[in-house]
């Protein structure tokens, strides 16, 4: 367009040559008559038109110089200045600079320094003020005005949430405002709900009003700004408000977006109070809602649509973001474990089968398949291992709403949240944390001000922590709160007939009490606990994952509950052992090592069960006479030895096999109260073998010799 | 056919501009000196929007703005007004005179056709 801005520059300088000459008679017809207004405002005109067109144009520095002559004449013209002779004679020298100014080429080089003393002089006319800003502070640019056509930078898309409530008599302003929606659409992918609460009735309606007001969901890279300049020119007559809701980061863990109730109390449309109230009648919440009458239809429709939307954008960011990540189907996991189990199981078959052929190049095939199949097993399980963190922050929410219900101070503190289990284990794991945690809540910490009289921070803690420990992982609840009261626990445990009343149990095994059914010691039931089911609850839950339960407290000091969880439940190393005919594995991670029993070494202890390997004693148990099975004892037995809780037990079996690949198979129905087998599994020739339970096995050994001794 | 523009302005080199670039995007366009101008042209006659100087002779801008509102034909017609930024007090008087936006002087041609794109939808 170079050509016709040369048009117009010519165009500009035409009319300021004949402005200058008008400015001229002015000014001399001003000097006769001083207090003539209309003589003022043409020479006001012309300065501004001057400059006006002149920043127009590229002339900016006629622009910068006719502003000072400008703003003087503004002054005369609102009466706050006389016109002088003086004032004539500077207003004449500066018209005389401007022409020179504007043909550059008819005459001498523009002398900057006289334009600097006529600037200088104009601003020692301004009252208040000298000359302390230069002249090349040229009229700028209104920066909004710049920013309509601003071209955006690549940025991040950000969704806002606006609400676009014009003045009612916005269209006495010439302002459509469907054009600022029109142009708030154009910005990016939004979603506009019109608010039509506030029409009145026909009758009372004012057909030159806006009554509408908007609610606009938008996702955009433009920025904030851009959403503003859409109603720059009605920005005080108009309620724009603009909530981020998202900012396009990346999401944290899921998609899932705000519920409605949460939406309309964000925007406040509605208080939290009066959602709690509608909340406890059970209808649909959008439904309840209008028919309460707090919110209208089209405010929940608005906040419908922003939830849709929010939840649209972020799937389609994760699907972006989906080369690294893909979302799957937990069956569809679930059934691929399925079949990596039958697959290991086939493969028992194929080694067992290549080794009685005696056939090199079948073998060979036989071990390179189980090499696979171990290695698919192992990438199968990690498939399906999520970090435990997940679960986490949902407690710090009980930890916080529960406190506040108790009137405690308690903060809740985590380690280890990317700590890795099955996603079956982590999932059945939540209730039983739910109730540790509201025990150490509502049991452990104490109030506020029992804490203080004790010496201890007003704040209690709660620590949630995870660690890897070999094939487990241990979670442990820590409270810093009064601790397990040791007397309170026997005296109730003698109450109910669990222990003798003179039975000397050591602390570890008074704090496992509190984990039989129907054992509370609270003194009053609150709806937090201490009805009691919570613990054995617990305990039932964590033995179906075949998981352990260790408590540990000190009074006054606070107390520590362990979880030692498998880390999954679907395939183990196992350690396959043989009685007589029948087959049994060993969880491989409890098993520390086997030795060999000869006859003579069982003689040497005199009818007790017990072994010297290296010089230690260790007690042991006969597999054979636990499970009945009878038949001719070998000459040489294998003990297993494995550690369980700080102390090592032998096993005594026929023969060790070797390590097995067991695929976990649960017992039917029938079985399901056999007690020292937790589960079975399928070998290499079909046969099936049992899975021992070593904790039962050594709870049941220890319950029969305690009835043998009294 | 285009929508149909007044520009009103005593600056011929400014009128000028205005008026190719908006012929140039395919508007009607109309020219009047002043207000007073501007009146007798559109004499009650159909016209889309209104860009108006603020500083003329014999009626200004915020005189044309409230002629304009006062005549049922012209209530809800976008006005725009070209101000400079020493104006502030005059935008906020245009305004409550009825004026729906401004641009501000200096503007360069496509400032222009955002502003009246962004008015008449």
């Amino acid at each position: 367009m170079s050509g016709n801005t040369d048009k117009h520059k010519e165009a500009f300088r035409e009319e300021a040559n004949e402005l200058l000459t008008e400015l001229e008679t002015a000014l001399l017809e001003l000097e006769e008559t001083p207090g003539n207004e209309e003589l003022i405002g043409r020479v006001f005109r012309a300065m501004h038109t001057i400059k006006g067109s002149g920043a127009m144009f590229g002339f900016d520095d006629i622009a910068a110089f006719t502003h000072e002559v400008e703003t003087v004449f503004d002054l005369v013209r609102n009466g706050k200045m006389v016109v002088t002779k003086k004032l004539i004679d500077l207003t004449l020298s500066a018209r005389d600079q401007i022409r020179a100014m504007l043909n550059p080429d008819s005459g001498e080089p523009v002398d900057v320094v006289l334009s600097g003393e006529i600037i200088a002089a104009f601003r020692n006319f301004i009252p208040g003020r000298s000359g302390e800003k230069g002249p090349g502070d040229s009229p700028a640019v209104d920066s909004k005005a710049q920013a309509v056509d601003g071209a955006a930078a690549k940025a991040p898309e950000v969704t806002y949430r606006i609400r676009f409530r014009p003045v009612q008599d916005i269209f006495a302003t010439g302002t459509n405002p469907l054009g600022i929606l029109t142009e708030i659409k154009g910005l990016g992918n939004s979603r506009i709900v019109a608010q039509t609460r506030d029409i009145p009735l026909l009758g009372e309606i004012n057909p030159e009003e806006c009554y509408t007001y908007w609610d606009i969901i938008l996702t955009t890279n433009q920025g904030i700004n851009a959403v503003k300049d859409t109603c720059i020119f009605i920005e005080d007559s108009c309620e724009l408000k603009i909530d981020v809701i998202d900012d396009g980061g990346s999401l944290d863990q899921e998609d899932s977006y705000k519920k409605l109730g949460e939406i309309l109390i964000e925007r406040g449309d509605l208080s939290a109070d009066d959602l709690r109230k509608v909340l406890d009648a059970q209808k649909r919440i959008g439904e309840m809602l209008v028919s309460s009458g707090i919110v209208g239809p089209g405010q929940v429709e608005a906040a419908l649509v922003e939830q849709k939307h929010v939840k649209g954008i972020r799937k389609e960011r994760q699907a972006s973001e989906a080369i690294s990540s893909i979302r799957v189907p937990s069956d569809k996991l679930d059934r691929l474990v399925d079949l990596v189990g039958e697959l290991v199981t086939v493969q028992a078959r194929l080694s067992q089968f290549s080794a009685t052929q005696k056939e090199a190049a079948l073998v060979t095939i036989a071990e390179e398949v189980e090499r696979l199949t171990a290695e698919l097993r192992d990438n199968t399980m990690n498939i399906r291992m999520l970090p435990i963190g997940t679960t986490f922050s949902k407690f710090k929410r009980l930890v916080r709403d529960l406190s506040n219900e108790l009137g405690k101070e308690i903060e809740m503190t985590t380690d280890g949240a990317e700590t890795e289990l099955d996603k079956t284990v982590i999932e059945k794991l939540n209730d039983p944390l739910v109730h540790l945690i509201r025990n150490s809540i509502d049991h452990g910490i104490e109030m506020p001000e029992a804490r203080e009289a004790a010496g201890k921070p007003r704040l209690g803690t709660v620590h949630l922590s995870a660690v890897h420990s070999g094939a487990y992982v241990l979670i442990r609840i820590k409270d810093d709160g009064a601790g397990l009261d040791t007397e309170a626990i026997r005296a109730r445990a003698i109450d109910r007939g669990l222990i003798a009343a003179d039975a000397e149990l050591a602390e570890k095994d008074l704090f496992a009490l509190i984990l039989a059914p129907g054992f509370s010691t609270a003194r009053t039931v609150t709806n937090v606990s201490g009805r009691g089911v919570g613990m054995d609850v617990v305990k039932q839950a964590i033995d179906s994952l075949r998981g352990q339960i260790e408590i540990s407290s000190r009074k006054g000091e606070g107390s520590t509950i362990t979880l030692k969880l498998p880390l999954t439940l679907a395939i183990i190393e196992g350690l396959l052992v043989k009685i007589a005919e029948d087959f049994f594995v060993f969880p491989l991670s409890a098993v520390e090592e086997c030795v060999e029993l000869t006859r003579e070494d069982a003689a040497k202890a005199h009818g007790r069960n017990l072994a010297n390997v290296r010089n230690r004693i260790i007690p042991y148990i006969r597999l054979r006479e636990r499970f009945a099975i009878g038949g001719e004892l070998p000459a040489i037995e294998q003990i297993v030895i494995v550690g369980t809780e700080g102390s090592r037990v032998g096993f005594v079996v026929d023969n060790v096999i070797g390590e097995h690949q067991t695929v976990i198979k649960s017992l039917g129905k029938f079985y399901r109260k056999v007690e020292g087998v937790s589960g079975a599994t399928i070998l290499g020739d079909g046969t099936v073998a049992l899975i021992l339970d070593i904790p039962k096995l050594l709870k049941m050994a220890e319950t029969d010799e305690q009835i043998s001794f009294s | 056919m285009g929508k149909k523009i007044i520009t009103v302005d005593d600056s011929t080199s400014v009128r000028q501009m205005v008026s190719f670039t908006l012929k140039d995007a395919g508007y009607e366009v109309m020219e009047a000196v002043d207000g007073r101008d501007a009146l007798s042209k559109l004499n009650g006659g159909q016209v889309h929007m209104v860009i108006t100087d603020l500083n003329m002779p014999n009626l200004d801008g915020i005189g044309l703005i409230r002629e304009l509102r006062a005549n049922p034909n012209y209530k809800f017609t976008p006005i725009v007004m070209l101000t400079t930024e020493s104006q502030d007090s005059k935008k906020q008087e245009g305004k409550a005179a009825g004026a729906t936006g401004w641009i501000v002087k200096p503007f360069k041609p496509d400032q222009l056709l955002a502003v009246v794109k962004k008015v008449l939808g």
